[in-house]
């Protein structure tokens, strides 16, 4: 079975791979695939494929069907160009806010006390688990036409922040937590005995080292909140123009049987979530490195 | 993919471990909270609240009467079909992906875990319009094909599943792949030396020790599952009775005119807070038992 | 006095960490705050550095009363078990921290900088994190940090804790080496005797919050105060309702008025000791008598087991009586034997 210039000498079992001409035999590892494991990855390579990456390379395929210059037009179309404008300056808009609020929530719920604290852990996580078409309902009880506080908001620009910030509340702060959790105390003591004010040690120590989790939870947020599309379809009225955000273009060109313009603009969404886990990768990569 | 701090479905819930206080109070350490707590009334908590009073703000009567609509009950059947698919075909890849992620090496695991994490980060219109692409009986790449085979896919249920578990298919595997790294191979490498099969210590030794971990998934997963919208929206058509989820139903009572419709997207829409509100308690609870693993 | 502590308390809910505690510390010497974990010792450092505030009494720094001051404005350096290292930064930046919170330029910063990494022996190291390095040299590198603000104290908290033996035993000697050269008044925190009787000064001891002697390693070591002292500090033994140092006690070859006869019931050599376990005639049932001599001394004597023997004390060795009732395993070392 096997050349005279390689002889084993204990007997390979089957699934080995076979040694190559030269001689030189690959060392099995006891985390190769065995052809169980094998077979598994191959099916479920096949299910992800069918369900997430063929579907997403239709998009990117499709919305290069007419060229650049169909790309280019259906981006800059002055409809869809506001739509976008819109969605990413409110995205970012919220993303700013989330930096601050989600640290000081993150803040209070490690380091303060207080009855309810349990709670509001609880709350924090209503905007993940509830439907974005409910989100929408909830906020147009407050902040459309019959709320209690006498503003009236729906089919506005505050509409569709508000909405943005209701669905990007947890992430900031469920990123920040477990490493405001982590800090040593003695560090911060640390900074005291050499003469650093709280502030200072805030911003020289404490904050630094939550810089790798306000990013990444930054990030989350900002694709999270490009993304959203239940919440606005009841509370910002979807007007062209003004409360029109990219994911309602799209549905409009889906709608309109315009795939090509549809896939355009999604194929912008679909990079800017490809880049967001790109940089979480290389975040926690750094985090990792650094201890 | 060493640690989960960083990674999107670690943003969904509250980590565990000490909780460090400070000792002095201060007023600073008062505004602080005031803000906080000012912040979560004004978006979260006081909204959330008024839902529940619109509901009821014509009595019990319209609210059992919405509940008493054969679309209304379709629809939520129709949710809760999708979602148990959905989520039943997540936790089983889920567990053999997670398997493979942390027991095996193979080429192109770094970069299958990082394509793991992109339906949470992608918009479920997007998702929609992918899926339409390729699964359009009219235009599909493989859509026709399926059609003429017999297989609708866009515009009936296996779309919808389909949908559904594109958005939600990270959940458990986020959940069970630290839980897997830390407890290693040791159990399972003595019960094969005693002359257990794979499956038998897959059975006996792993799937207990993950199960607290495999539940908080499922948990997660159901919830966003049961609500997920734009994506269903546009590969189901939400053809009322036929296609049309709970949550299409509040979008479309809502957008009707006359107060029975409000009352019923209210009614639909509580339904639904409660269910989610009801997996976070849920999930809240199973914490302790999951570090405790 | 560099440092002087009057009338000090502090309680944590129930507990009472520290009761009335007076002590002075000397200007220019390495004081060590010797005691059983939990007995106060960490908490009272804390107090001197402004990390906690004590519930009664005084804390004077060089002439200044500084019961009130955070630790920000007190300059005491302070190094802890697990270094505190600034994680974000290089070792550099860790040990110019102060000085750039300060304010000063650059250029001063660089200079003292790199005069206190020579110092201590990490030139080298100055570009790496704090993650790059061991553990020996992180804690390097908390003392060079904690200098550089140039402080009127140094306070260390159980500096070597968190090393293991070999690297213990070399910083330790480095520490002393360290104190030598810069002359800053220290105190430093350790349940360990071996290191304190090594190291220090000047020992304070405490246990269950309260100061049970003060005095040099010698002092300690030869005239305990108490029976914990006595027996914190060195190996003990029960003779005759007292206990003695085990190397104190002789074998004699005939019987003296203070001597006692006795059986060796069993002798083992470890290194260059013998120890023997004598079991007195007048009181067979009690715990042996445990003697140390050296090998060469038992060799002579030709001690055997089943031989019979007379044993005395020392003259001059120090001697404590304890109360009937104690039997010898309430009395025993607690840092143990082994140091």
């Amino acid at each position: 079975m096997t050349s005279s210039a390689v002889t084993p000498l204990i007997e390979r079992p089957d699934d080995a791979p076979p040694p190559s001409p030269g001689g030189r035999r690959r060392r099995r590892r006891a985390t190769d695939l065995t052809p169980v494991a094998g077979l598994g990855l191959g099916i479920t390579m096949l299910w992800f494929s069918l369900l997430v990456l063929i579907p997403l390379l239709a998009v990117l395929v499709q919305a290069s069907e007419g060229g650049w210059q169909a790309y280019w037009e259906a981006l800059t179309s002055p409809q869809t160009a506001a739509a976008l404008r819109l969605t990413v300056s409110q995205a970012l808009l919220v993303t700013l806010v989330n930096i601050v609020m989600g640290t000081a929530i993150a803040w209070v719920l490690v380091r303060d006390r207080f009855w309810g604290k349990q709670f509001l852990e609880v709350v924090i996580d209503i905007p993940f688990a509830l439907p974005t078409i409910v989100a929408g309902l909830v906020l147009l009880s407050l902040y459309g036409p019959s709320s209690p506080l006498g503003v009236d908001w729906a089919n506005t620009r505050v509409a569709v922040f508000l909405a943005f910030l209701f669905v990007t509340l947890p992430f900031v702060v469920r990123t920040v937590q477990p490493v405001l959790i982590e800090l040593e105390p003695e560090v911060e003591e640390a900074a005291a005995s050499l003469g650093a004010s709280r502030l200072t040690t805030f911003r020289t120590i404490i904050l630094p080292a939550l810089a790798p989790a306000i990013t990444s939870g930054a990030a989350l947020s900002f694709a999270r909140g490009i993304s959203e599309y239940g919440s606005l379809v009841l509370l910002s009225g979807n007007l062209p123009y003004s409360t029109e955000v990219a994911s309602v273009r799209i549905l409009s060109y889906v709608e309109g049987d315009k795939l090509t313009e549809a896939a355009a603009v999604a194929s912008i969404l679909l990079v800017v979530a490809l880049v967001v886990i790109v940089v979480l990768d290389i975040i926690s990569r750094r985090v990792a490195r650094h201890g | 993919m060493a640690d989960s701090l960083t990674t999107p479905a670690a943003a969904i819930r509250p980590p565990r471990g000490k909780v460090v206080t400070v000792r002095s109070s201060s007023p600073f350490r008062w505004v602080l909270r005031l803000i906080v707590i000012a912040y979560l009334v004004f978006l979260v908590i006081w909204p959330v609240t008024l839902v529940a009073k619109a509901t009821f703000s014509r009595g019990l009567a319209p609210v059992l009467d919405a509940l008493q609509q054969p679309d209304v009950i379709f629809a939520f059947k129709l949710t809760l079909s999708v979602a148990f698919w959905a989520v039943l075909i997540n936790t089983a890849f889920g567990i053999v992906i997670s398997l493979l992620l942390v027991r095996y090496t193979f080429p192109g695991r770094r970069a299958l875990s990082a394509m793991i994490d992109v339906p949470l980060s992608v918009s479920p219109i997007v998702v929609g319009l992918a899926l339409l692409l390729v699964y359009s009986g009219r235009t599909g790449w493989i859509g026709g094909a399926l059609e003429s085979a017999g297989l609708q896919v866009i515009y009936a249920p296996p779309g919808m599943i389909m949908a559904t578990a594109f958005v939600s298919l990270p959940l458990v595997i986020r959940e069970l792949v630290p839980v897997l790294t830390e407890i290693g191979t040791d159990a399972e490498q003595a019960a094969r030396s005693l002359g257990a099969s794979p499956l038998q210590a897959f059975l006996s030794i792993t799937l207990p020790a993950i199960k607290w971990a495999l539940l908080y998934g499922v948990v997660l997963s159901l919830a966003r599952s049961l609500g997920e919208f734009g994506a269903v929206k546009i590969v189901s058509g939400g053809v009322a009775m036929r296609t049309q989820t709970a949550t299409l139903l509040v979008e479309e009572r809502y957008q009707q005119f006359g107060p029975e419709n409000t009352i019923t997207a209210y009614t639909a829409a509580l339904i639904l807070a409660l269910i989610a509100v009801l997996a976070l308690v849920v999930v809240t609870s199973l914490r302790p038992k999951e570090n405790s693993q | 006095m560099s440092i002087k502590i009057t009338g000090v308390g502090k309680r944590f809910g129930d507990f009472v960490a520290l009761s009335d505690i007076d002590l002075d510390i000397p200007t220019g010497q390495l004081t060590a705050l010797l005691g059983p974990s939990g007995g106060g010792k960490s908490t009272l450092l804390r107090i001197i550095a402004g990390l906690e505030l004590s519930d009664t009494g005084t804390v004077e720094i060089e002439g200044t009363d500084a019961t009130d001051l955070p630790a920000q404005k007190r300059n005491v350096g302070f190094v802890f078990q697990h270094y505190a290292a600034f994680r974000h930064m290089n070792v550099a930046a860790n040990v110019g921290y102060g000085l750039k919170i300060r304010k000063r330029p650059k250029r001063e910063i660089a200079a003292k900088v790199d005069e206190l990494l020579a110092l201590v022996h990490l030139s080298q190291f100055a570009d790496r994190l704090p993650s790059q390095l061991s553990g020996g040299q992180r804690q390097r590198m908390a003392l060079a940090r904690a200098l550089a603000i140039e402080p009127k104290v140094l306070l260390l908290d159980e500096p070597f804790g968190a090393l293991d033996a070999k690297v213990r035993k070399e910083l330790r000697a480095w520490l002393r080496r360290l104190h030598d050269e810069v002359h800053v008044t220290t105190v430093f925190v350790t349940h360990d005797q071996e290191e304190a009787l090594e190291v220090a000064d000047q020992i304070v001891v405490i246990n269950d919050g309260s100061i049970e002697q003060i005095g040099s390693p010698d002092e300690l070591y030869d005239t305990p105060a108490s029976e914990f002292v006595m027996s914190f500090l060195g190996p003990v033994t029960l003779l005759d309702g007292r206990l003695v140092r085990p190397h104190d006690i002789e074998v004699v070859a005939v019987q003296f008025p203070d001597s006692y006869a006795g059986r060796i019931v069993q002798s083992s050599r470890v290194g260059f000791e013998v120890r023997l376990e004598v079991a007195l005639v007048d009181a067979p049932d009690a715990a042996p008598v445990l003697i140390t001599l050296t090998r060469a001394e038992a060799t002579a004597k030709r001690l055997e087991d089943g031989a019979p023997v007379w044993i005395k004390p020392v003259e001059g060795a120090s001697q404590i009586a304890v109360p009937s009732g104690h039997t010898m395993s309430e009395v025993e070392p607690v840092s143990g034997l082994a140091g």
